[in-house]
């Protein structure tokens, strides 16, 4: 399979809550833009964007389920490849 | 940095998850598969392997009601908030409330519809994963349309309008578009259903379709709307997933099965991308503060990020882009100033009010589409502010002609002529039908028999089915009163939020 450098992208609502998540995926993700629109980050990347559960706990200083992801999400473009206890991963798959 | 104390020890969330969904099904002893599961042949996808489908999101029922208690606690607290503190005292102008009343009327029983599909659908799909989505999807559709309806009231309490939605959704004109684009898709086989609403509607445009209403509420003050379209759109991920989920197994399945779903595709995408052509209206024309233009939002979240990310994707598949989606990018210039002229034109009989564009928003207009705002449409609507000047108000006296499968009145033009009206006709059983566009008039020929059914608003009122032949007692029988309808200005509206904001501070004064 090859990997695509396809924009993906996660819409995230703009709230006090989701900074330490919003700091965590800027982290793991370098290439990652941000756009602000009102309520809302969009987060793009190329490729692909990955959510590491540790960054997150680092950023919060608390545990953190992946599953908690939900409560933070709008709307996606790409396909979630990979959400398990450790990683989420948003990317194309073809 | 504080270190995280060790994690409490529980399976891990793949094995939780088959634990809790395919582990819990079993093979009918005592009944034939043919009749418990009666309705997944017919439409001729094949299904190999109920078990290749997955879901990514491992959704247990542990962890949904978890999250969605959390969320509607969330959401309660925002609106108390807004109650206590008179939050209604900050929305950026009483116009906006016409924009929630559009969707309060066309959205939200669309969102009860969904939840009584998503219930069918939860007890008739074969495998136990994609029941169990849809059984989570069915009670989220419940939640949204009653946190709509709960949030939405507060506005009720100072404003007018508020009232009949619910029977308006099944009368009024401009309603019978999403109406009848939902009636089609539940009339129509699962699998079907899972291409129209859980792949075109929540997958390919529901940032078109939802994230505008609530990108809008929050730039024009209005917190509670917001938060309720959050909330749901945190669903609404769930929603996509399952949408592109359903498209991806259903193509792996079965090579016979990719032509079927390209045709559901090319269907569903023109059916909701007309629909939407109520929500470019209301982005460009209904908000006081506009947030975003529909050309922009369009070229952003359709053009990159479904045409340049997601189609790429099916090819692998063999699907290709959507029939027909050629015109729709050559009209997103024209879609929502045609389509709000006609609201403008026939808001006498609309249950909201409209306006002409002032100045200031007239130059956003020209900002957002300076190749075509100030050539075609700025005219018409300069004509409106001088006829207002002096006293008048134009409103279209007489009724306009419908599509056959849209149900908009027939107002847009060609794709390459914008000075020339789209007009097809197909003929079926000796009678004549009119569609307004190439999409429109495809869909129909492809199922004549279905779309002859349709029930046409303006076909209703000349039938006597609308509650009499005049203006006033159709407008009885949509249940709009004195007021809810009309020009914003000097409406009942208006006049309340002059009240509600009228007088200087007393203090010092």
């Amino acid at each position: 399979m090859t990997s695509t450098l396809r924009q993906v992208g996660i819409d995230i609502q703009d709230a006090e809550e989701n900074r330490p998540l919003v700091d965590a995926i800027r982290a793991d993700n370098p290439e990652l833009t941000i756009r602000h629109l009102p309520g809302l980050l969009k987060l793009q990347a190329a490729g692909r964007i990955v959510i590491n559960r540790e960054t997150v706990e680092a950023q919060l200083g608390r545990e953190w389920d992946t599953g908690e992801f939900q409560l933070a999400i709008v709307s996606y473009a790409g396909n979630f490849s990979e959400w398990d206890d450790d990683q989420i991963i948003v990317s194309w798959e073809h | 940095m504080t270190q995280a104390k060790p994690r409490a020890k529980k399976l891990p969330l793949k094995e939780r998850y088959a634990l809790l969904t395919r582990d819990l099904d079993w093979e009918p002893s005592y009944v034939e598969r043919e009749k418990l599961f009666p309705y997944t042949s017919y439409e001729g996808i094949k299904i190999h392997d109920w078990d290749g489908w997955q879901d990514p999101f491992r959704l247990t029922v542990d962890a949904y009601y978890k999250y969605q208690a959390e969320k509607d606690k969330r959401l309660y607290a925002v609106l108390d908030g807004f109650a206590q503190s008179q939050g209604h005292l900050g929305l950026a102008d009483a116009s906006y409330l016409n924009a929630i009343k559009l969707f309060i009327q066309g959205v939200t029983p669309l969102e009860y519809a969904a939840h009584r599909h998503f219930a069918y659908l939860a007890r008739y799909l074969e495998g136990p994963a994609p029941r169990f989505a849809a059984l989570c999807q069915s009670i989220d559709e419940l939640r949204h349309c009653q946190t709509q309806i709960h949030t939405i009231s507060n506005y009720n309490k100072y404003y007018g309008g508020f009232h009949s939605w619910s029977k308006m959704h099944d009368r009024v004109w401009y309603l019978s578009v999403p109406k009848s684009l939902f009636d089609d898709a539940m009339s129509a086989g699962p699998f079907e259903f899972l291409i129209s609403i859980s792949f075109s509607f929540e997958y390919l445009l529901t940032n078109l379709l939802f994230v505008p209403f609530m990108s809008g509420a929050s730039f024009n003050g209005d917190m509670p709307t917001m938060s309720f379209g959050f909330s749901a759109q945190s669903d609404e991920s769930r929603h996509m997933t399952l949408g592109l989920e359903a498209i991806k197994f259903l193509l792996e399945q079965d090579e016979g099965n990719v032509p079927i779903i390209q045709a559901w595709i090319d269907k569903w995408f023109w059916r909701a991308y007309r629909m939407s052509a109520l929500v470019a209206a209301m982005m460009d024309y209904m908000l006081p503060k506009p947030v975003m233009s529909w050309k922009e939002a369009f070229e952003l979240y359709f053009e990159d990020q479904m045409l340049g990310g997601l189609f790429p994707d099916l090819e692998y598949y063999g699907i290709r882009p959507p029939r027909h989606v050629e015109d729709a990018i050559a009209e997103k210039d024209h879609l929502s100033h045609q389509v709000y002229k006609i609201l403008h034109n026939f808001s006498f009989a609309a249950a909201f009010t409209t306006q002409t564009p002032g100045v200031e928003h007239s130059a956003w207009l020209s900002e957002q589409y300076p190749g075509t705002f100030d050539e075609l449409y700025k005219p018409v609507w300069d004509k409106h502010a001088r006829t207002e000047a002096a006293g008048g108000r134009i409103f279209f006296q007489g009724l306009p002609q419908l599509c056959q499968v849209c149900q908009i009145p027939m107002v847009f033009t060609e794709p390459d002529d914008p000075t020339s009206t789209s007009f097809r006709t197909s003929s079926f059983r000796s009678e004549t039908f009119h569609t307004c566009s190439d999409g429109c008039k495809w869909i129909f020929d492809r199922e004549p028999e279905k779309f002859v059914q349709a029930w046409l608003p303006v076909h209703q009122i000349y039938q006597g089915n609308c509650g009499g032949p005049s203006v006033p007692e159709v407008l009885d029988w949509y249940g709009i009163q004195e007021g809810d309808n009309g020009e914003y200005k000097g409406s009942p509206d208006q006049r309340s939020w002059a009240e509600w904001h009228s007088g200087a501070p007393k203090q010092g004064s």
